[in-house]
């Protein structure tokens, strides 16, 4: 299928699921690859993966009850993500390990919850690997608006979170809530991850969040550039992404990934080639 | 000034410093030594307030500057020399203030003090050991603060830089700001700083070097050698 085609397909009404479905991934790009650029830059993947999980039976409580997807999402991985700050004071454990008991526990409750429902495989399948079909009217103005706020959130708290990662002990020392800021941080990855479930699923989210912000982080040694080339690259992968998995029948999560991927392994092909040219 | 009174701190339910007094006055170096595990860290930490002494106060006149060691820095992240130095405002500035001129001009001041306005645009990633412990002195200078906490400076550094810094650490004290700075370069605190302080879980003694220098016993005590140890010489000789 030609571009022209694609286009064509976005404006016939009978598929206005389509063009939902390039806005709610376009915006999840934008905004993960924002955020994901503090995620990369303070070595946090791990956290971005916990809390894709951690939300999960937040969504399948949502869907049993026939609830707010997204509102649901939220709770579940705000709820995960206190609960891992609260535990990860504990001295003997390491914050990873804590990680890994929650996460993997919220994911399971999720499974759990989500095989009481009605067309369980069907719907299992949507969470963990997306779907663009069935998407809301009102998920628009959701994704929207809590992808502003976000972004507007970060906009704000970006000093300190630039801050706290350079060196937490001297922002301590300076006054700085360094618990309050790592909080807001997890809390804002979590609403970042939620809104972007939908589209691209549960278990691939996490590329989101990671691959955009590292391909740019290749590219530049400018925090600024990194924030504008992170969201663009992941907005060009969702389009492209979107586009091919519609052409020639492919999961739409699953492509878009990949093309991200395809992006990253070419910036660092082209990074490492320049570097011994 | 900093003056530290029958500071006791608890850790884990032990008490890991006690007895701890003695005062660092504004226009002095005093180099603080001790073995691992002495309580050095402590101490400082104490100071920026970060550990509360279960006995005791630190009495500090004006704001406190904190130069960490260098490994607990990020120096991987993407951002410049002028940047990271303004982020030594960013409590002081408080949530949703951006950087006004008096904000920049305190930057540049603390850049052209360490001597690193010349790299300001760099990125921190690219700099040696010497630069990068500019940088991290150059954050704290931008508060423009009475004293300056210094966690081991020298450590993994090259003699001429270790020369250069000590130079610098001796000049900024001699702008009326207290320093106190941690070591494990016993020779080079004898020879650069105004008095130094041992430390082993309490003061051992609080000198000059020339005082210190003279009386083995002390030293035998902080650091738990031997009388025929070769390091009482070096003391001798670099004081």
């Amino acid at each position: 299928m030609s571009p022209i085609d694609f286009i064509r397909d976005l404006a016939n009404p009978d598929l206005s699921f389509l063009w939902k479905a390039l806005v709610i991934a376009v915006m999840s790009s934008l905004i993960c690859g924002v955020i994901g650029c503090y995620v990369v830059l303070r070595g946090m993947a791990f956290i971005g993966d916990a809390v894709a999980h951690a939300v999960f039976p937040g969504l399948a409580i949502a869907f049993v009850i026939g609830g707010n997807l997204i509102l649901g999402g939220i709770a579940a991985g705000v709820l995960t993500a206190v609960l891992v700050a609260v535990f990860a004071q504990n001295r003997r454990l390491k914050e990873d390990s804590v990680i890994g008991v929650f996460f993997v526990a919220a994911f399971a409750l999720g499974i759990v919850i989500i095989s009481r429902a009605p067309g369980y495989a069907g719907s299992l399948q949507d969470f963990l690997f997306g779907s663009i079909t069935g998407i809301p009217d009102s998920d628009l103005y959701v994704v929207a608006g809590t992808g502003l706020g976000v972004l507007a959130a970060l906009f704000a708290l970006h000093k300190e979170l630039v801050t706290i990662s350079l060196d937490r002990e001297t922002a301590r020392a300076m006054g700085i809530r360094v618990f309050w800021l790592d909080l807001a941080l997890y809390v804002l990855v979590t609403l970042a991850v939620v809104i972007s479930v939908q589209t691209i699923g549960n278990i691939l989210v996490l590329a989101l969040l990671i691959t955009p912000a590292a391909t740019a982080r290749l590219l530049t040694d400018r925090l600024a550039t990194m924030m504008v080339l992170s969201p663009a690259i992941g907005a060009l992968a969702a389009l492209v992404g979107l586009y091919v998995s519609w052409s020639w029948d492919y999961p739409t999560g699953g492509t878009i990934v990949l093309v991200l991927t395809t992006f990253f392994l070419l910036v660092y092909a082209q990074r490492v080639v320049g570097s011994r040219a | 000034m900093i003056a530290f009174e029958d500071i006791a701190v608890q850790l884990g339910g032990r008490i890991v410093l006690e007895d701890a007094t003695f005062t660092v006055h504004a226009g002095e170096l005093v180099g603080l030594i001790g073995p691992n595990g002495a309580g050095k860290t402590t101490l400082l930490r104490t100071a920026l307030g970060l550990l509360k002494p279960v006995r005791g106060r630190v009495e500090v006149a004006g704001l406190i500057g904190y130069v960490p060691q260098r490994h607990e820095f990020a120096w991987d992240f993407p951002i410049s020399v002028e940047d990271v130095v303004m982020t030594g405002r960013t409590g002081r500035l408080g949530l949703l203030r951006r950087p006004r001129t008096t904000d920049w001009e305190a930057v540049d001041e603390a850049l052209e003090r360490v001597r690193m306005t010349d790299l300001r645009t760099r990125p921190v990633g690219q700099l040696s050991g010497g630069q990068r412990q500019r940088v991290l002195v150059a954050r704290a200078l931008a508060l423009r603060p009475a004293a300056l906490l210094l966690d081991e400076p020298f450590t993994g550094l090259d003699v001429p830089t270790q020369e250069l810094l000590s130079e610098l650490f001796l000049s900024l004290a001699r702008e009326e700001r207290a320093v106190l700075m941690t070591t494990h370069d016993l020779a080079g605190a004898m020879y650069g700083c105004d008095r130094l302080a041992l430390l082993n879980r309490s003061v051992v003694a609080v000198g000059t070097p020339e005082e210190l220098a003279e009386r083995d016993e002390l030293w035998m005590r902080t650091f738990g050698i031997s009388p025929h140890s070769p390091l009482l010489r070096v003391l001798k000789a670099a004081a």
